[in-house]
């Protein structure tokens, strides 16, 4: 049951050792800190999710982010209610974010194509202004939801666990805190087994009815395959996935607000898997690594930086190149994303990975051309 | 009954800003077949046309004037705009009325975004599938934004309405009520004639010209007005550019009422999306209504008795009628049946 392909279990294996030696092969890059690699493992279960739905059936969600804040909010509540043990808040957010993308999916998938599109975008902006307006006992409005140092919890209180002298309580993981390096290698853990999962699911029969759906419903509708339970499945399995990231997001920082929940975090989640290349394993993740890294470096770069990289231009030049590269660099860094985002929708719609195997497919043709025919010369 | 109308005439300005929307992003969707998710940066763009336009008139000289002195004994600086020194009376005028003026400059300058845009990007993408449209008029909404962040900063710009245009008009003393009665502000009920007119303007256009009965026949059977021996795309890329104009004069005439700032556009799409579901995709009379429906029920929804009733719906009743009519009527209230049914 657990057993993977050859291939897969290389993949899996490459894939690990990539993520656990993260902090050695980012250090050159000046991303090896816990802080920002965590971002890199969370927002990577987030992308593995959605690619489960949009790269396997094909169904573009733009409401992601809603299941994102569900299980961040539920981690909360779980710290404040149950226990700062951060078992129990994973599995909650797991749990609560799936009911909810049950609820939404339930509805949402008796509609394809665009409509499929805006109704996931309505449920998810619907769940955000409630988040800042009515639901505010439970989620703190626009203060977001915190922890308190007087919060019951109930499971913590029946063993006699008892809050530290000073300060908030910390999350822990049977006791042991999860700042730092450790949160890191948790996330990354969760990371690999998420990885796992998702091959486990693409090379699974339910991947390829999925991408039967894809590739034709109405063939799959009269084949006699009812196609509604496995959409639903996928649908709420990637929302797992999506409260699982947002349930690490507060693990590792233990706060909700309803920010999370903006559509323009759901387009972001989308523009990580289309930059890496839908329905590939590895490409959502890439994607995201890659947003994320950005959003860190570019977003720091100022003028004086510039300015210093590029004093050996004359005066005049390096005015202008300045001038013109700090459009792209600091607060305008989104200038730069929707640009990428754009060129990679244009020239390269499956993404950097296709990308690559483009460029693989290139290289092994020269490397054959010289022992066959160099270069056909059509008749004039 | 005063309340009940006040509110319908509070969701006719909004509903007139949904409808031109609307209207645009429908026309873009039945001619090209493309789902324009940059069409609220256009009506984003046309809003800082106006900004630019009285940014630029309002260029002035600064004078010290030695005879008067401030409260706190320094010369007072005097402050004429350019046009002012140039045009005299006029140019005060000018200034005044900078907002419905700068309509001047935002339709040449929509029309050539417009072009620019759809022969630049969205020509390439009428054979892909409406998920790649999407993303990549999404990318490049986000670039218009930025852009115009970029220039104009990130916070709201407030624009004035013209000195003469403030102030409440006295309906009710119209429909025979007392005074007092029924007030709304004189820019509102320009906006709503405003857009009225944009509207009919758009249908004329199209019901009553060569150029839009061939539009209206491209709509309906694209490839056999080609076979015809007729030019379609380039009467598309027009189509899209009045679009673009469309939501640009649109969000001029809007910024007195709102102060822009640069993600107005994607405040707007995801509304606009709603109101051309609502009304059905591809269907410009339903365009229109829904997006006055929907203001109004908008308006509606936000008075406290309503609220009370049911909090927080003025947050969500957008959404949810748009799910409702997904789910229920997904052709939406005058859609053609058959066309985008699921």
């Amino acid at each position: 049951m657990f057993s993977l392909s050859r291939k897969d279990l290389a993949a899996l294996a490459v894939f690990a050792a990539v993520v656990l030696t993260m902090p050695i092969w980012l250090a050159p890059f000046g991303a090896a800190y816990p802080g920002l690699m965590q971002k890199f493992a969370i927002y990577a279960i987030f992308a593995i999710g959605f690619n489960i739905l949009f790269g396997l059936t094909g169904y573009l969600s733009f409401g992601h982010a809603a299941f994102l804040g569900v299980g961040s909010y539920t981690t909360v509540w779980s710290f404040k209610l149950l226990s700062m043990d951060i078992g129990p808040a994973m599995l909650f957010a797991i749990i609560v974010s799936g009911v909810f993308a049950l609820l939404i999916g339930y509805f949402s998938l008796r509609r394809t194509g665009i409509y499929f599109s805006i109704l996931t975008l309505a449920f998810a902006q619907m769940s955000y202004s409630l988040a800042y307006s009515v639901l505010t006992p439970i989620t703190n409005g626009e203060t977001g939801l915190l922890l308190a140092r007087d919060d019951p919890r109930h499971l913590d209180a029946l063993f006699g666990a008892q809050a530290t002298a000073a300060g908030l309580p910390q999350p822990t993981l049977f006791g042991m805190s999860v700042t730092g390096y450790t949160g890191f290698y948790l996330c990354a853990v969760i990371l690999i087994i998420a990885f796992y999962l998702s091959q486990k699911i693409f090379a699974s029969p339910f991947g390829m009815a999925l991408r039967g759906i894809k590739s034709n419903q109405t063939r799959m509708n009269y084949t006699g395959f009812n196609t509604r339970p496995y959409m639903l499945a996928a649908f709420v399995i990637s929302g797992m996935f999506a409260g699982l990231a947002g349930a690490l997001l507060s693990i590792t920082d233990p706060l909700a607000g309803a920010e999370r929940m903006k559509w323009t975090e759901s387009g972001n989640v989308v523009l990580m898997t289309i930059l890496g290349g839908v329905g590939t394993l590895f490409g959502p993740v890439i994607g995201a690594w890659l947003i994320k890294y950005f959003e860190n470096i570019f977003s720091a770069i100022n003028t004086n930086m510039l300015n210093g990289l590029f004093s050996f231009l004359p005066d005049g030049v390096q005015t202008f190149v300045v001038t013109v590269l700090s459009k792209f660099v600091g607060e305008g860094w989104h200038l730069t994303l929707g640009l990428m985002f754009v060129l990679i929708v244009v020239f390269l719609p499956g993404g950097l990975v296709e990308g690559f195997h483009r460029l693989m497919v290139r290289l092994k043709r020269q490397k054959a051309t010289p022992d066959g025919v160099t270069s056909v010369q059509p008749a004039e | 009954m005063n309340v009940f109308l006040a509110q319908l005439l509070n969701g006719l300005d909004k509903g007139g800003a949904y409808a031109l929307i609307a209207l645009g992003l429908t026309l873009v969707f039945g001619t090209l077949g493309v789902v324009n998710f940059a069409h609220g940066a256009l009506f984003m763009l046309g809003c800082f046309c106006a900004v630019t336009f009285r940014y630029l008139i309002t260029l002035e000289t600064v004078t010290i004037d030695p005879e008067k002195l401030s409260p706190w004994g320094s010369p007072v600086e005097v402050r004429t705009p350019l046009v002012q020194n140039w045009f005299g009376d006029f140019g005060a005028v000018l200034v005044d009325y900078s907002v419905p003026i700068s309509i001047l400059l935002a339709i040449p300058a929509m029309l050539i975004i417009g072009i620019a845009m759809e022969r630049g990007l969205i020509k390439h993408f009428y054979k892909r599938s409406h998920a790649e449209q999407i993303l990549v008029t999404f990318g490049l909404a986000i670039v218009l934004q930025e852009i115009v962040r970029s220039f104009f900063g990130a916070n709201p710009v407030p624009q004035p309405i013209p000195s003469d245009l403030r102030g409440a008009a006295d309906i009710g003393v119209w429909f025979g009520m007392a005074a007092h009665t029924l007030t709304y502000p004189w820019w509102r009920l320009i906006y709503l004639l405003f857009s009225a007119v944009v509207i009919g303007g758009v249908f004329a256009f199209l019901q009553f010209t060569t150029f839009g009965m061939v539009v209206r026949a491209g709509m309906a059977d694209r490839e056999t007005v080609g076979l015809m021996g007729i030019d379609i795309d380039r009467r598309f890329t027009i189509v899209f550019g009045l679009a673009a104009v469309v939501a640009g004069v649109a969000g001029v005439m809007y910024t007195p009422l709102l102060a822009p700032n640069y993600h107005l556009g994607m405040d707007f799409l995801v509304l606009s999306f709603v109101v051309v579901v609502v009304g059905g995709m591809g269907s410009l009379p339903g365009a229109v209504a829904a997006g006055f429906l929907l203001g109004i029920l908008q308006s509606f929804a936000s008075m406290t008795e309503v609220k009370s009733l049911i909090p927080g719906i003025d947050q969500v009743i957008i959404y949810l009628v748009a799910v409702v009519i997904l789910l229920v009527r997904p052709r939406g209230l005058m859609g053609r049946r058959g066309i985008m049914e699921n």
